[in-house]
């Protein structure tokens, strides 16, 4: 996804003169080098300075910019939280940060390097959009959204490479701020996800059709902030059971979101929600592995569901 | 000394706080916004933006006599119905960004001029004023850093150094900080050090930059400035006069004055 963000913000950047920028010592592969080269005095590379980053993103944004700010989830949102809310969303400034490589699939660097929280740290905040696509095909025209629609600030979630085409056969457009199904099923189970644990949840789906020869409903929302609390509403009350998946501890995420809009509309059975434990957990192996020490894993869900 | 006068009568209504801080740069902003920043009020190619936002009164005295912000404005400070704070606001008339929070100023300044400079190709200048306690935030210094790197020559920045913050004496707090100068020039930054209080000469310092490099002045200042009882006290960060300490604050001021 990263590489596709890199080639997303060149073909943008060529024709808007507006989109610059801003990385804290690291750089996805590809056309970031050709953006750095074509327009050298959009592109600022700050140094591990988080802080600057995004500072000097908001005045940036000030002078008429759109910034985009990107580095290492843990370090794009973390670090410099007090600049993303004051700088940039106290302000309503249109700067997209970008969390790369965010959930744990830094996986062998250790807890320092997991971005277990990211999604209730942003949602948290006023004016703060919160987008989280699922491939790279989603991700390109998230990236084209904030380029070019957003009014305030972005924070996006990305994953970190390799992640495989999901959307070719969407039922549903890419619309910002509307949930969509990948995958219409037939009515018994409805999972939802974001991100990069579409992946998961395609295979989930093919589990529980193999099992129960039944076809669950697959959809991304990719925009956890705004939520699109009416079309969550439906696929709870449309499919006999929802499941939730998502690489996120389990509070302040999507889950704990889907669960105040059942509840306020008075569902109380048939939702499952599957997450990351609320624990650090020292342990060093695959990203798969590390999932799967926290409980994500297909078969298991599939088993659990 | 109308400015002073003004700051104490809109933070006596309501017994606001940070009147000392206002005092301590009251001539830097003066000196900015009606001597340095070019074009008239309100449509000047310059850009100010009060990185110590508690010192925002100074800005606030200064942008209604410029007429850029009412009368009503003012008397409504830190009431209901009124738009201006104990920081200032973006989207209030004059007020370029918001701050308060210490140690934002730099990025945000920073930011502004490198996007005058290297993007829109223009001669913009932003003037910045920072705090002595901005310089202990560890951001301030990543744009110290970044400022130079950039070559962000209209980037000026003032530093109200009188000495205090709200604990007490910076020098206590910190005392292997001192000096300054020589820790903001080992970044390429042009520094200049002058009696804060003495507009003319934060005038000509500024004048006299040999360019090329980021600008710091720092500005040698008294908290309080101008009322004795306040001058030097720490604990007027927070406290406001009572009836009598104002009215005897209002004397001095005429005093001084005449």
């Amino acid at each position: 996804m990263r590489n596709k963000f890199a080639d997303a913000i060149y073909e943008i950047g060529k024709t808007n003169s507006k989109i610059c920028a801003l990385v804290a010592d690291i750089s996805p592969a590809g056309s970031m080098v050709k953006f750095r080269e074509e327009f050298p005095e959009r592109f600022i590379n700050c140094g591990v300075a988080e802080q600057a980053m995004i500072g000097i993103a908001a005045g940036m944004a000030l002078k008429g910019m759109r910034p985009f700010c990107y580095t290492i989830a843990t370090f794009s949102l973390y670090r410099p939280f007090e600049m993303v809310r004051d700088d940039l969303a106290y302000q309503n400034l249109p700067v997209t940060v970008i969390g790369m490589g965010a959930g744990i699939i830094y996986s062998t660097l250790g807890g320092t390097h997991h971005t277990m929280e990211d999604i209730a740290v942003a949602s948290a905040i006023p004016n703060m959009t919160v987008l989280a696509p699922c491939d790279p095909e989603e991700m390109r025209l998230a990236t084209t959204w904030c380029a070019t629609e957003s009014t305030g600030p972005v924070y996006m979630r990305l994953g970190k490479a390799g992640e495989p085409d999901l959307t070719a056969n969407a039922v549903d457009p890419f619309i910002v701020g509307k949930i969509r199904y990948l995958v219409r099923g037939d009515g018994d189970l409805c999972i939802l996800t974001y991100g990069i644990t579409m992946k998961m949840a395609f295979d989930v789906a093919d589990r529980v059709r193999a099992k129960t020869g039944k076809t669950p409903s697959v959809v991304s929302v990719h925009t956890i902030k705004p939520l699109d609390e009416a079309g969550i509403l439906d696929a709870l009350t449309s499919h006999k059971q929802t499941a939730v998946i998502e690489e996120h501890v389990p509070h302040g995420g999507l889950g704990s979101r889907v669960k105040e809009i059942a509840w306020d509309n008075g569902i109380t059975n048939g939702l499952k929600n599957f997450t990351l434990k609320d624990e650090f957990i020292h342990f060093y192996g695959s990203y798969e592995e590390l999932l799967a020490r926290h409980g994500l894993e297909a078969g298991a869900i599939a088993e659990a569901i | 000394m109308g400015y002073r006068r003004r700051v104490l009568e809109i933070s006596q209504q309501v017994q606001a706080l940070h009147a000392a801080g206002a005092f301590s740069c009251l001539e830097m902003v003066d000196v900015i916004y009606n001597g340095l920043m070019r074009g008239a009020a309100g449509n000047s190619p310059d850009t100010f933006l009060m990185s110590k936002g508690h010192g925002c009164m100074a800005q606030y005295v200064i942008l209604e006599d410029l007429g850029i912000l009412s009368r009503q404005d003012l008397d409504l400070y830190c009431k209901p119905d009124g738009r201006l704070g104990c920081h200032p606001d973006y989207g209030v008339p004059g007020i370029e960004a918001s701050t308060g929070s210490l140690g934002h100023g730099m990025g945000l300044a920073t930011g502004m001029a490198y996007t005058e400079r290297h993007v829109n190709k223009g001669d913009g200048l932003i003037f910045t004023v920072l705090s002595d306690g901005e310089l202990q935030e560890g951001s301030t210094w990543e744009c110290m850093m970044m400022a130079a790197n950039l070559e962000v020559d209209n980037l000026i920045c003032f530093l109200d150094h009188n000495g205090m913050q709200s604990f007490g004496n910076t020098a206590e707090t910190h005392p292997r900080f001192y000096p300054i100068r020589e820790k903001v020039e080992a970044f390429n930054w042009e520094v200049a050090e002058v009696n804060g209080h003495d507009g003319a000469a934060v005038f000509d310092a500024v004048a006299a930059r040999k360019g090329g490099r980021p600008f710091l002045l720092i500005g040698n200042t008294v908290k309080g400035r101008g009322v004795s009882y306040m001058e030097g006290g720490a604990i007027w960060h927070y406290r406001s006069p009572n009836s009598e300490e104002y009215k005897q604050a209002l004397d001095e001021l005429v005093e001084i004055s005449s």
